[in-house]
């Protein structure tokens, strides 16, 4: 995962058209988009909801509904941290405290240099090697308070 | 000089743990020696605790050595060439692990054996028999099979999957369509991920059957999107299976059809309810519907329907293989065949464990387990997921078996089981279990949507202990209302991890209000 493109209406309308033909392509389509930009832009809606033949509400309605589609840029790195029980019964609550505190944001937000944007996991299948926390598309597993840091200090360096 | 072929882990766990640098070592090793390795990435054999795990193969099978580092691997490779292997890290003969050795492997016989990507070492680890055999069948002599073996769905409610096909194929539509619940979203499991990633074959081979069983021609995984490895895998697999005219037209030259798509998820645990899958795959918001109509008669898009979790799908090549009777023949009383559990949270030996029905809760977490991962003394097991039953130590010896949890108001539910040790406090997890409700609620109805959100308030005020007599009277009326009053089982069954915690671990809800606020 590398720094999104910024905004651009011409590459949404052609990743939007390279899904049509897509049985219930708006999933996709939207997935593409986040792919591209990390996150949904307002902008886009009315793009899909002529390309669908839906309308905007429809299409927000889809946008708002999932956990995973964001309407705010995202920071250059995704930071997730798995909160479900697994993870609880191995310290998850503590390490979520600790990220909180080190980057110094709450879920669904982004540093203030865009670097990381921190977000809550409900189970990421690393159960047996609980808290797992993914970082930019990569499971991390035993992540303990310092393995968090040293993890941060490793994305940080690779830009 | 002979080739050697090296084994490291390609499994997203594995990852998590290293493996792709160890991966790497072994190819600089290669290079520097000049020796002639095969690197092969293999799945996971589900020994987590492990990983990375790496294997060597020799003239006398396969042996293991874990958890490798990158800087291991030079003296790994020597002790594996060396005539007596002492290694710290070594492990013996693959299968000859206890762990593994103790298993009864049918679903997951290839997974962490075969190069998951390659069709030849599939075949030759007895893949496509199953579907080679059923091409020589009719649909209704497969679902015969397949109900015959007395499998029951793996994904949570352990439907048998032959009856749900034999709706699938007495409906009669110009189209019909094979689903493959691909959701995996209950804490503590990842059975469904390691298949994916490690025996891709296994569930294409699966679906393919179901196609020919029902006369649906196509096919959709829906995979959810924190299974980023599993979902690349797939399309891979996916691939190579319809360049090899394993899927498409005219597969295997029978003159059937079988086309496969791979879809992602987008972080909604609801969605790993069939209808509401349904509706996310058609691009909507993931509401639930009303039954009927049963998907099976009216599904994707409004088409008849088999929606299986990936494990029951993955179960039928060795059924339609070996036989209806070879599979029915593990397990106990109604629960038929093999569960492939996952033993997960606060245990010292984490990982895959499949063995027929019957096996203990006991025997699994003391046995193969070893205990809690803290060495402090287990105080709960959650099994069966979010929406599963928190168990007291005192109950560790019930079996595993749908009936048996059933009894004891619990669940099987998708195989995964959650260690905690005595440093749980189950008014929190009772919290946990209605917040998580509330995060995940799809909207429909109101004692699911708001029973939830005040079912944290009221928890809140007991943890608080603000009216705590009067708040648990509350609390188990809204227990109740969700359990009558809702449309599915999230809302339904959330009451149900929260109803074993006050049954069962009481004096966390009557604690004085400071020790808990202090947190
Ligand atoms: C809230 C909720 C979540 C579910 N999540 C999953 C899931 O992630 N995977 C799955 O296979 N089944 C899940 N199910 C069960 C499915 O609705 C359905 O029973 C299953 O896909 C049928 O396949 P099977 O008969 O092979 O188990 C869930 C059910 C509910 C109510
Ligand atoms: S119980 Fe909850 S998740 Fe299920 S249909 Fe009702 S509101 Fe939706
Ligand atoms: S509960 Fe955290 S990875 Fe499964």
């Amino acid at each position: 995962m590398s720094s999104p493109s910024p905004w651009n209406a011409e590459t949404a309308a052609v990743l939007i058209a390279e899904h049509r033909a897509l049985p219930g392509a708006l999933l996709p389509m939207l997935h593409a988009l986040q792919e591209e930009f990390g996150y949904i832009d307002q902008a886009a809606v009315p793009l899909l909801a002529d390309a669908l033949n839906l309308s905007r509400a429809e299409i927000h309605g889809v946008i708002t509904f999932y956990h995973d589609f964001r309407r705010e840029p995202r920071g250059r790195h995704v930071v997730k941290l798995c909160r479900a029980e697994s993870c609880q019964s191995m310290g998850a609550d503590r390490l979520v405290a600790h990220a909180k505190g080190r980057l110094g944001v709450d879920f669904h937000h982004t540093t203030k240099d865009g670097r990381f944007t921190l977000e809550q996991v409900f189970c990421l299948g690393n159960c047996a090697l609980s808290p797992a926390v993914m970082i930019d598309g990569e499971l991390h597993g035993r992540v303990d308070e310092a393995g968090f840091d040293r993890l941060l200090q490793e994305t940080g360096k690779s830009k | 000089m002979s080739v050697f072929r090296i084994f490291v882990p390609c499994d997203a766990s594995a990852l998590s743990m290293g493996a792709e640098r160890v991966a790497e070592a072994v190819a600089g090793l290669a290079k520097a020696r000049k020796a002639e390795i095969a690197l092969v990435r293999n799945g996971s054999r589900g020994l987590f605790w492990l990983e990375p795990m790496v294997e060597v193969e020799t003239p006398e099978g396969r042996i293991a050595f874990g958890p490798v580092t990158p800087q291991a691997v030079g003296e790994i490779f020597d002790a594996a060439m060396a005539p007596n292997r002492a290694h710290p890290l070594y492990l013996g003969p693959t299968e000859e692990i206890p762990y593994l050795k103790r298993q009864q492997r049918l679903t997951f016989a290839r997974c962490g054996i075969v190069d998951p990507l390659s069709l030849e070492d599939y075949r030759a680890h007895g893949g496509y028999r199953g579907l080679e055999r059923a091409l020589g069948m009719d649909g209704a002599a497969i679902v015969e099979e397949v109900t015959q073996s007395g499998l029951r769905g793996r994904g949570g409610a352990g439907f048998p999957t032959g009856i749900k096909w034999q709706t699938v194929l007495k409906t009669t539509a110009a189209q019909k369509y094979i689903v493959c619940n691909a959701d995996e979203g209950d804490s503590g499991t990842f059975a469904d991920r390691m298949l994916m990633e490690g025996d891709p074959f296994v569930l294409i081979e699966g679906m393919t059957i179901a196609g020919i069983a029902v006369g649906a021609t196509e096919g959709y995984v829906y995979i959810r999107s924190e299974y980023p490895h599993a979902y690349r895998q797939m399309q891979r697999a996916v691939g190579i299976a319809r360049e090899a005219g394993h899927l498409g037209p005219n597969l295997l030259d029978s003159g059937k059809t079988f086309e496969l798509h791979i879809r992602l998820g987008a972080g909604a645990y609801i969605c790993g309810e069939e209808t509401s899958l349904l509706e996310s795959l058609e691009g909507k918001r993931g509401m639930i519907r009303y039954k009927p109509p049963l998907p099976a008669i009216s599904g994707l898009f409004g088409k008849p329907t088999v929606i299986n979790n990936v494990v029951s799908l993955a179960s039928v090549p060795i059924i339609l293989d070996k036989g209806a009777a070879h599979y029915r023949d593990f397990g106990m009383g109604r629960s038929r065949g093999t569960l492939p559990i996952q033993l997960a949270g606060n245990v010292k030996r984490g990982g895959l464990i499949e063995t027929a029905f019957g096996l203990t809760l006991r025997q699994l977490i003391e046995d193969f387990g070893g205990g809690t991962a803290t060495g402090r003394p287990l105080r709960a097991v959650q099994v069966g997921g979010p929406l599963g039953a928190y168990f007291p130590a005192s109950l560790l010896d019930l079996p595993l078996d749908y009936e048996a949890f059933a009894a004891e108001k619990g669940m099987v539910g998708h195989g995964g089981v959650v260690v905690f040790d005595d440093t749980v406090d189950l008014a929190r997890q009772a919290r946990f279990a209605m917040e998580f409700c509330a995060i995940e609620s799809c909207g429909k109805c109101t004692p699911c949507r708001i029973g939830s959100i005040r079912g944290v308030e009221v928890i809140d005020r007991i943890i608080a202990d603000q009216e705590r007599d009067k708040n648990l009277l509350l609390l188990d009326d809204l227990c109740t209302t969700m359990l009558d009053g809702s449309l599915c089982a999230l809302g339904g069954l959330t009451p149900l991890p929260v109803q074993s915690a006050l049954k069962h671990f009481p004096q966390d809800f009557d604690r004085p209000a400071g020790r808990i606020a202090a947190e």
